[in-house]
């Protein structure tokens, strides 16, 4: 039989605010355990959450770059469940009234076509504590700095049809609430996680299989080994005759594999009621505007705005807008020279050089100001691409500029006629019997002209000026 | 809408609440009848009138995100019964 996945995605984004969502506590990342953990966040009697006013504005910016509609209205709601990492026994989250309703994401497809990914809704709510495992005897250690960091969920609707899909749409949802400057995206500090919810259906059925939840995959590679595992466990169990439970399983990355958690840890009865201690959020068209104002150019809309001002092809403008930091740099570095040839070396030498090392684009030796004066003196023939690469090698390794590097090693290209002329004077002086060869029909000699040429010359001379003054010389 | 014994057993294990299984047929009985009594409210028409979030006419207002709690983790943690290296300690959890 041939099956179909269908995959809904949760992703938690935690939000770039100053302070915790209902507290004035700093949710600086990486502090001492519960130096970040005030009276509310630890659920002392007698304590009120009170809403931060960045949070939702945060919340209201996601919901207008989903082209979706922000509730005028919405409602917090206490999740009961008891965890030592959550001090109050339940958490703060929004459920019959999110403040962000159905939105859309659009992704790329690998054959080339878009396809639309709808969004359910995204709400607010809190981040629990850690629970620490290792270096307490019998015990467990609970750090409540992250409870009370505001986190926002988007969930998808079940849109997705494979693993790839699910991480398409999860790399440009990362992607977007970075243009948005809502979350630092940061995987490895667990800012950025995802829920995956997975089943499978015979092709061509309309009615959906029993699902199984993913919890807590914080990277897209994890994402991808999971989902796939997931759908080839589900669809051996049916075929076997077998039928699905639903559950929540976590992904064990060291065996890559699915396994159930104990039915202890998910009671999924969680009991939602209106937290009397909040009040309904009303949000007005005023606010909406306000954050309108301020929202960047989106993705979306830069790669458009990319093929038509650079003549970029779409694929190359998806690339340099896949991220707000790489399209910035691209505009820094086309601004002084060719946009086709800047494209061309930040995904190739530039990114090439940044995987290589292992090094981030914030903290890269070479910055766009300099890139673009290397490649500005390309555009402008003081030297020639090959040599540029070896300029880019000196900047990568010291640092200095381009124009101090190629007046330093004398590296400027030739251009003056009579100064080639004269090198291409002694190649084929030098080369009589391939000069009688070329002459006598072996055209493809050139090449083996042009290679000379470039050779005397320490590279130096005007490619196009070599060929031109080359093919004079040998066809006279 | 009635309740019966294994729900009881289930909400006492939702709530961590100990209930003695031979009481679990009076507490089913007892719950039962709350909630038949509050079903009568279902005999209302409320069609039209909008779930009720807070008994309050008001709205939330906002804080500006600004830290305004200091460290206390001292004093907190005068009160926790168990403390190490500035993590609250609690019987092992094992995911």
């Amino acid at each position: 039989m041939q099956w179909e996945a269908v995959i809904g995605l949760e992703l938690h984004a935690q939000l770039a605010t100053k302070t915790k969502i209902f507290s004035g506590a700093a949710t600086a990342y990486g502090a001492e355990p519960n130096v970040q953990a005030c009276a509310i966040d630890l659920g002392m009697p007698g304590v009120l959450p009170v809403l931060n006013e960045r949070a939702v504005r945060y919340a209201v910016r996601l919901g207008l770059a989903l082209d979706a509609e922000v509730a005028g209205r919405s409602v917090f709601a206490r999740k009961n469940y008891f965890y030592p990492d959550l001090p109050k026994g339940y958490q703060i989250s929004q459920y019959e009234l999110p403040v962000v309703g159905q939105g859309h994401l659009d992704i790329d497809l690998e054959d080339g076509s878009i396809k639309r990914i709808g969004v359910t809704r995204a709400h607010l709510e809190e981040d629990a504590g850690k629970s620490l495992h290792e270096g307490f005897v019998g015990m467990s250690g609970i750090d409540l700095n992250r409870a009370g960091t505001p986190l926002l969920e988007i969930v998808s609707e079940p849109d997705l049809r494979s693993a790839r899909e699910a991480v398409a749409y999860m790399k440009k949802m990362h992607a977007l609430v970075r243009y948005l400057e809502i979350c630092d995206g940061n995987m490895q500090e667990g800012s950025f996680r995802c829920d995956a919810n997975v089943s499978v259906r015979p092709v061509g059925t309309e009615k959906f299989g029993t699902r199984t939840e993913i919890k807590n995959l914080n990277s897209f590679r994890f994402v991808d080994r999971a989902i796939n595992y997931e759908i080839e466990r589900q669809i051996e169990v049916l075929e076997a005759g077998g039928e699905i439970v639903q559950e929540t399983r976590l992904f064990d990355s060291d065996r890559g594999e699915t396994r159930p958690m104990r039915s202890k840890e998910e009671a999924n009865d969680y009991r939602y009621f209106p937290d009397p201690d909040l009040l309904p959020l009303e949000i007005d068209s005023a606010f909406i505007d306000e954050v309108r104002a301020e929202l960047p150019e989106l993705p979306d809309v830069r790669r458009q705005r990319f093929v038509e001002q650079y003549g970029l092809s779409n694929y190359d403008a998806g690339v340099l807008t896949a991220s707000r930091e790489l399209a910035d740099f691209f505009e820094i570095v086309a601004a002084q020279a060719d946009a086709k040839l800047a494209a061309n070396w930040v995904m190739g030498d530039f990114s090439a050089a940044l995987n290589r090392t292992g090094v981030e684009l914030n903290t890269s030796p070479i910055s766009a100001q300099a890139l673009g004066a290397l490649v500005a003196r390309i555009t402008d023939n003081t030297i020639s691409g090959k040599i540029a690469k070896e300029v880019f090698e000196v900047m990568w390794e010291t640092g200095q500029e381009a124009d101090a590097i190629i007046a330093e090693r004398g590296l400027e290209q030739v251009t003056d006629a009579g100064a080639i002329e004269a090198v291409i004077d002694e190649v084929i002086a030098a080369n009589p019997g391939q000069l009688e060869q070329y002459r006598a029909g072996k055209t493809k000699l050139m090449g083996f002209f042009v290679g000379q040429t470039m050779k005397a010359s320490g590279g130096k001379a005007n490619p196009q000026q070599v060929n031109e003054i080359l093919k004079r010389k040998l066809d006279g | 809408m009635s309740i019966d014994a294994a729900q009881v057993g289930q909400i006492a294990h939702l709530a961590r609440l100990a209930v003695d299984e031979q009481e679990s047929e009076a507490h089913a009985r007892n719950l039962s009848d709350i909630l038949a009594f509050v079903d009568r409210l279902a005999e209302v028409d409320s069609k039209d009138v909008e779930p009720m979030a807070h008994p309050l006419e008001m709205t939330q207002r906002l804080r500006p995100d600004q830290v305004s709690e200091p460290n206390e983790r001292e004093r907190f943690q005068a009160l926790a019964p168990s403390v190490s290296d500035g993590c609250y300690l609690v019987p092992r959890v094992i995911e």
